[in-house]
């Protein structure tokens, strides 16, 4: 089955959309061509801006044609999107609450032989600490296409994370309905939840079958809305399982496994373990390396599965 | 441009000055001088030159101005309150609490801000994103923009410029305070942007330098932009910080402190008697 990228999704989704939205407008930042943002502006070049190297700009620019009722997509890459232009996305879009959607590519550190300096880990918590931002992290390209038709019919700012690396299909399209808020059931079960987002939900898919090859009843969730998040479902997961697990390729700290604590914390503790970057700067190599060296595996989501079980009162 | 309008201008200008006053006095902070120096780049916008009506703020089809030196807030809210956006009764709660009348404006809160700013050197890409709406709809609006000289030591200031220039955002007027000094003292001492002219002109601008206090080469510079084709206009007016008090004129120092109660009854009193000497002429 071919792999595709949620980047690549993303381009066509905004091009499928911009049929439709007369006030879809793409903006990007010399990386059309990565965040595939070129598949609009080959179909609609008028509504295509291209800012050159200048995030910041980018942003800002939106805004103001937020303002005038365009519905604009800034696209880069998430550590740009998310950390060269943070201010900018904090004062002209957040906080006016403008209807910019951020389409923030190239995340994590499956984007490989980069590096750290572009390798964007800790976009999810700068993201979902602005009041109003929505942020979605699809897994697959079904999911990527129906976090774009959301972002449209949302009013609002909202950020979408995506990935460089083509992912296998999960869902498929036309089948998929996302709802915002809401996360996805693989499957229930009843030993251990696992919940993750992005790219990690292939590897909690491989892991489930593995615990359950030795056994055990595993609940998984692909959460592709980690702002707002599905409240009602973190807790039915905890209140069947009673021990959770987190997966995401993010630092560990103020992600998605925060996002979900958070949640469990105030309502309804169970034991917690996160399997994520460990407070680390990425490093370069081949994206399997990569993924394996910080160990954003079904591997080590079994092993932490294993562990949180054994917590369990 | 007549007397008698011009005479007109002066005095609104002048009630203008004394609600800067009265709005930073009551606040007991703010930003009066940079406000002070903005007044008659204001005034004339608001009161001779833009297409906007209190009663339809959002007509799609109005002239927009941003503040992109947000801090002059005060100023703002002046003219707004002067053309019926806002009540005049709301301007003493400046920075309270209760009011909507934030430190920085907030668009969300007061009818005819159109972005909210403070964080500085953002609004100029704002504006052009309002130029880039216009073109793509085909409609014959306006953007007004107004800098402060020591906003453009912000590096943004000069990606927007070349975004600006490279989309011949022609229907895109850009102001700037040019009054010299910024918190710390002289702009020329803090981070030298000079020559300004020579700057925007090699990023593919029509720039048009006045004396930012004199109505006159006000009205001729915003109508010598509407006829550059091609290209977006920078009018460079020279102006003065603290403009119209003269114990703030030129003085660093009233960049970002609010009048006490002495203070601020001096100034008013000061503007009250050029308020007098106006009413005399006309």
């Amino acid at each position: 089955m071919a792999k595709i990228a949620t980047r690549e999704a993303y381009g066509q989704a905004l091009a499928e959309f911009g049929e439709v939205y007369k006030d879809i407008v793409v903006l990007d930042a010399d990386l059309s061509k990565s965040t595939r943002t070129e598949i609009f502006k080959k179909k609609f070049p008028d509504r295509f801006f291209n800012i050159g190297i200048a995030e910041q700009d980018l942003m800002a620019t939106a805004a103001g044609l937020a303002t005038c009722g365009k519905i604009p997509f800034a696209s880069t890459f998430a550590v740009f999107a998310a950390g060269r232009a943070y201010d900018q996305v904090r004062n002209s879009i957040g906080y006016p609450h403008l209807n910019v959607k951020i389409g923030a590519s190239h995340a994590g550190v499956s984007i490989g032989e980069d590096g750290a300096s572009h390798q964007m880990l800790e976009d999810i918590a700068l993201m979902r600490v602005i009041p109003g931002m929505v942020v979605l992290s699809p897994s697959d390209a079904a999911s990527t296409y129906e976090c774009v038709r959301l972002a449209i019919e949302h009013e609002g700012p909202v950020y979408i994370r995506l990935g460089r690396l083509g992912v296998e299909e999960i869902y498929k399209k036309g089948e998929l309905k996302l709802t915002l808020g809401k996360g996805i059931v693989l499957q229930k079960g009843t030993d251990v939840g696992i919940l993750a987002t992005g790219l990690m939900v292939h590897e909690a898919i491989k892991a489930a079958k593995m615990l359950q090859d030795e056994g055990n009843s595993v609940y998984l969730v692909d959460m592709p809305c980690i702002k707002p998040i599905d409240v009602d479902l973190i807790l039915d997961v905890a209140k069947v399982t009673g021990c959770i697990v987190t997966a995401e390729e993010h630092n560990v700290l103020g992600g998605f496994g925060s996002a979900v604590s958070e949640v469990l914390i105030q309502n309804y503790p169970v034991p917690v373990k996160m399997v994520g970057v460990n407070d680390e700067f990425g490093r370069s190599g081949k994206p399997e390396d990569v993924l394996k060296y910080y160990k954003l595996t079904a591997e080590e989501i079994v092993n932490k599965a294993k562990e949180v079980m054994k917590m369990k009162k | 441009m007549d007397k008698a309008k011009e005479l007109e201008l002066k005095k609104i200008a002048t009630e203008i000055r004394k609600s800067i006053i009265i709005q930073t006095a009551s606040a007991g902070s703010g930003h009066p001088g940079g406000s002070l120096s903005g007044v008659e780049i204001l005034t004339y916008l608001y009161f001779v030159e833009m297409n906007i009506d209190p009663k339809n703020p959002k007509d799609p089809n109005r002239d927009r101005f941003v503040l992109s030196k947000g801090h002059a807030s005060p100023l703002l809210y002046a003219v707004l309150a002067e053309k019926g956006f806002i009540n005049k009764d709301e301007l003493t709660g400046f920075r309270q609490i209760h009011s909507n009348l934030q430190g920085h404006p907030d668009m969300k809160k007061v009818p005819g801000v159109e972005m909210s700013t403070g964080s500085l050197g953002q609004g100029l890409s704002v504006a052009n994103g309002m130029a880039l709406a216009a073109k793509l709809d085909g409609k014959d609006y306006r953007v007004y923009v107004l800098l402060g000289d020591g906003e453009i030591q912000e590096g943004q200031i000069w990606e927007a410029a070349m975004t600006a220039a490279h989309y011949k955002l022609d229907n895109l007027t850009a102001f700037l305070d040019h009054n010299g000094l910024q918190i710390d003292g002289k702009i020329t001492e803090v981070m030298s942007p000079e020559p300004v002219d020579e700057k925007f002109k090699a990023f593919g601008w029509h720039v048009i330098k006045i004396d930012g206090h004199d109505f006159n080469q006000i009205e001729k510079a915003v109508n010598e932009a509407k006829t550059i084709k091609g290209k977006p206009t920078i009018i460079i007016a020279e102006t003065v910080k603290g403009k119209g008090v003269s114990f703030m004129e030129n003085e660093a120092g009233w960049h970002g402190t609010a009048p006490n109660k002495e203070q601020a009854q001096k100034a008013l009193e000061e503007l009250q008697k050029q308020l007098e000497s106006l009413e005399v002429q006309g």
